[in-house]
């Protein structure tokens, strides 16, 4: 079976991607998704607030879906559901199997990543204690409450102040459970202000910044939960425990891109955000395969990740029509101080419109900053922001013209107070 | 009445209940909890002992290295993994040296095969991840890496099919001698009567035979905690590699595991019971320590689960197998601490030796099933075999759980073992869906819902694991 452009995943990520290939003039655009249904993690995601950037009308989460599965219906893109992709081999073949057509074997022309990404468990932060039940992530509790229709706690700590976890502190509470606390290790939440006020400060839920949880107590089901500050070094101080009686522990401690396939196929990762290493189209390393959404870096807001999309899926219907990108001068973006990521990572300015979008993440709360770019010797461009912070993604339009000007092949993104 | 009852379905219980099989017996095995191997058998360093480590002339070093010889082939007739990947004692310094000479002085003298003591060179080139600071190491070919709760399931699932009844959720809460044999009264007050009843409830036992008399020991449970990390950094190591008992303790180990994560473990607190389970912060820092001592580069961000396990220690260094005095028909098994893994095989022939002694007759069966058809295990498959499952049944191609890639039709299969699991953990740990880097939180909520379609039970019902670990508190508001 030969396909113009695989989608892998159709959630937000890959319905607009296969849109904007099949939009960009390919001729066959194949979406393998895993689950039942088109949609992904939005299904799940029954609250308002999506769109406001995209639509400029606020959707929830099957709503903003469903207005890219209604686009999808106009296209000639096809899609097969509870289909599981197990490899990406060499000349973009994709091995996939489902209980219908068994295991397939498709020659793609381009392939899109849109995996989306995974919830950090206990284990990967190790938090000691009892292992009884009633410890989930925020989004294994979403599922069970927004799609099974079951609760899974009555009284409810959440670790985490990640926009999930907030979310469900509000979720929980409309449906008569009774959120104790949100615990957040860092000095300041990683959630989005608003969900602050809408999820926690609406219903009188404390949110403990610069706190964690240190033990779990319950041998069947959770019975306690014991909560520390901790200190400058993110480490537990004695004598700080507070010990909330409730059963159940809910995690909203980071998410991260689910890169098995992308790694498994010898792309390149980025280890600061954990998914690929893309150009300024979202192509990644190996030619041909191009990467957006949450498998490539975690974003706030789904709006930012339909725009991301649909740039990796005009990239893919062009790599059909025109093949590779000419070699030319590449720039690798860095990220300088008080930045933590840049997505994309390397220019090639051959492969640029007039401009490109550049997305970061900042280290911590700053106020009265300028985000410079910079190539060692100039700044190259400036932009003034009032607040940044860690849990709100930070972009940037860097135009080609600039570009151009920079000496040596690195440009670096910095914050810097303004003077 | 039944000719035996074996109480506990950990590894030890289910390798006597699998030994007893071959045998023309009426036989019963008794476990408190849900599920096979809830206890010290699923939580415990995996490791199949070389035999080096018990001194000469305990029943420790006889059952160990005759435990360790029979494990490979079971494990190809009862179809659970096994590696014989060897281990590593490694020395850091004069002391540990002799300690080294003298563990392999020990294994020669216990039958232990293919000993060989390496210098730091030989070490670094079978495992180049380990410290600069070794000074030599033990080498034994014939350690492996096992699942021991699939080593437990798989043992007691060939009793099951040879006729041994299992009955879950009855725990025994009375021993006496009835009219004929012996009575046990269960929890909720039913009696069983058998003419030979075996204790093999692990850290129980002592409470368990006290229920007949004093017993000769006192329990020392002691705790260990681990770290299982991610598949990603498996192949840190490819043998077992531990460090040298001291008089402080055993050391910490770190070693591949027979499903291909690193295991790292485990400390050794002293606790009362077999419920304190729970990891700590101290511990599980001091087990970081001391496991980058042999191996500086274990990776701790790539953690997916930390537990913790209680070993059956006792004031005795050896396993107790014995009849009770004060009951005769009674057979104490008590005391299986480490190489308790590595022995159960040899534990159940030993018991069955006992027994004999005993007076219970044994003569074999004329057919006794001997093996388990081999499950299917779609991500072990080539493409062509996997289309051929999947075109058998298509629930093959479904697949649920996407870090280990375990399909709908592998949990199906699992539900329908010949002791079917009830609970989510107890699909896991019968065909690895949930195992994997998210622990579950993807695939928890479909295997949920496969668990309550197969076995016709309410969602509501299934817990995670042992009964009372209840998941669901209730339905969501359908009005207002």
């Amino acid at each position: 079976m030969k396909v113009e452009v695989v989608v892998i995943g159709g959630g937000p990520a890959g319905l607009a991607a296969a849109c904007k290939a099949w939009e960009q003039g390919a001729k066959s655009v194949l979406i393998l998704e895993r689950d039942k249904e088109l949609g992904g993690i939005l299904n799940q995601c029954i609250h308002n607030g999506f769109g406001l950037h995209y639509f400029k009308e606020e959707l929830t989460g099957p709503e903003y879906a469903g207005r890219f599965i209604d686009l999808l219906g106009q296209t000639g893109v096809q899609v097969k559901l509870d289909t599981m992709v197990l490899a990406i081999e060499e000349g973009r073949k994709v091995h996939c199997v489902n209980p219908k057509d068994g295991y397939m074997i498709i020659e793609a022309g381009a392939i899109v990543l849109a995996m989306g990404c995974r919830e950090r468990t206990r284990g990967a932060i190790s938090i000691p204690g009892e292992r009884p039940a009633g410890i989930f992530t925020a989004g294994t509790a979403q599922r069970y409450v927004n799609m099974e229709g079951y609760m899974v706690g009555k009284r409810v700590v959440i670790l985490g102040s990640g926009d999930i976890g907030l979310i469900m502190a509000r979720r929980m509470t409309l449906e008569g459970a009774k959120v104790l606390a949100c615990v957040e290790l860092m000095p300041y939440s990683g959630g989005l202000n608003r969900n602050i006020v809408q999820c926690l400060q609406d219903y009188n839920i404390p949110l403990y910044l610069s706190h964690t949880v240190t033990d779990i107590k319950g041998h069947d089901r959770v019975e306690q939960v014991v909560v520390s500050k901790v200190d400058e070094n993110r480490r537990p101080i004695p004598g700080t425990e507070m010990t909330f009686d409730c059963d159940t522990l809910l995690l909203s401690v980071g998410l991260l891109p689910e890169n098995e396939l992308t790694r498994a196929a010898g792309i390149t990762l980025d280890p600061r955000t954990r998914g690929a290493v893309v150009y300024e189209n979202m192509e990644t390393s190996m030619p041909g395969v191009f990467a957006c959404g949450n498998v490539v870096h975690v974003h706030d807001l789904v709006d930012y990740v339909t725009g991301e999309s649909q740039k990796a899926g005009t990239a893919a219907a062009h790599f059909v029509q025109h093949g590779e990108t000419p070699d030319g001068r590449v720039l690798e973006l860095k990220n300088g101080d008080r930045v933590t990521y840049t997505v994309p990572q390397k220019l090639r300015l051959a492969g640029m419109d007039r401009s490109v979008g550049i997305f970061f993440r900042v280290s911590n709360i700053y106020e009265n900053v300028e985000i410079q770019v910079t190539d060692g010797k100039t700044v190259l461009c400036r932009f003034n922001r009032e607040h940044v912070a860690p849990g709100e993604m930070e972009t940037i339009t860097l135009p080609r013209v600039l570009a151009e000007k920079a000496e040596g092949d690195t440009l670096t993104v910095q914050i810097v107070d303004k003077a | 009445m039944y000719d035996l009852t074996i109480l506990g379905a950990g590894v030890s219980g289910a390798a006597i209940a699998w030994q007893a099989a071959r045998y023309q017996l009426s036989v019963c095995v008794l476990e408190k909890e849900n599920d096979i191997a809830c206890g010290t058998t699923k939580a415990n360093s995996a490791i199949i002992h070389a035999g080096y480590d018990p001194l000469p002339g305990t029943l420790m070093a006889k059952l160990n290295v005759r435990g360790n010889a029979m494990v490979e082939d079971m494990s190809q007739k009862l179809d659970f993994p096994f590696k014989r990947v060897g281990s590593l004692i490694l020395a850091f310094n004069d002391d540990n040296l002799r300690m080294v000479h003298t563990l392999y002085e020990r294994g020669v003298q216990n039958g232990v095969p293919g000993l060989q003591i390496l210098s730091p060179q030989e070490v670094w080139e079978r495992e180049p991840a380990v410290t600069r600071d070794c000074v030599g190491a033990l080498y034994a070919p014939s350690a492996g890496i096992v699942m021991p709760w699939r080593m437990a399931q798989s043992m007691a699932d060939c009793a099951a099919l040879n006729g041994v009844e299992f009955r879950l959720n009855a725990e025994v809460t009375g021993v006496s001698r009835g009219e004929e044999g012996i009575t046990l009264t269960l929890q909720n007050g039913e009696t069983v009567q058998s003419r030979y009843v075996v204790n093999a409830t692990g850290v129980d036992a002592w409470h368990v035979r006290s229920m007949i008399a004093p017993p000769p020991y006192t329990m020392k449970p002691s705790r260990g905690e681990y770290f299982l990390l991610d598949k990603a950094v498996g192949d840190t190591v490819h043998s077992v590699i531990f460090q040298c008992p001291t008089e402080v303790g055993k050391g910490v180990l770190v070693s591949p595991t027979a499903d291909g994560n690193l295991i790292v473990g485990p400390n050794a607190e002293p606790v009362s019971s077999s419920q304190e389970t729970g990891t700590t912060a101290e511990g599980l820092a001091f087990v970081q320590r001391m496991a980058r001592l042999s191996v500086p580069s274990v990776s701790f961000r790539d953690n997916i689960r930390n537990f913790a396990g209680v070993r059956a220690n006792t004031n005795i260094d050896d396993f107790i197998i014995e009849e009770v005095p004060e009951l005769s028909g009674f057979i104490d098994c008590a005391g299986i601490k480490s190489p308790g893994l590595s022995s159960a095989p040899a534990i159940g022939e030993y018991v069955m030796e006992l027994l004999e002694k005993a007076g219970l007759t044994l003569t074999e069966k004329e057919t006794f099933i001997d093996s388990l058809p081999h499950r299917v295990r779609v991500r072990e498959l080539s493409p062509a075999q996997r289309a051929e499952v999947i075109a058998k049944n298509p629930l093959y191609g479904r697949v649920i759980c996407r870090c280990e890639t375990i399909t709908e039709g592998e949990i199906v299969d699992a539900l329908h073992s010949p002791i079917p699991p009830c609970s989510i953990d107890g699909v896991k740990r019968r065909c690895g869906a949930g195992m994997g880097r998210c622990q579950g939180g993807f695939c928890g909520p479909r295997v949920h819902e496969i668990i309550a379609r197969e076995l016709g039970i309410p969602m509501q019902q299934i817990p995670q694991d042992r009964k009372g670990m209840y998941i669901i508190t209730g339905e969501t508001k359908t009005e207002g």
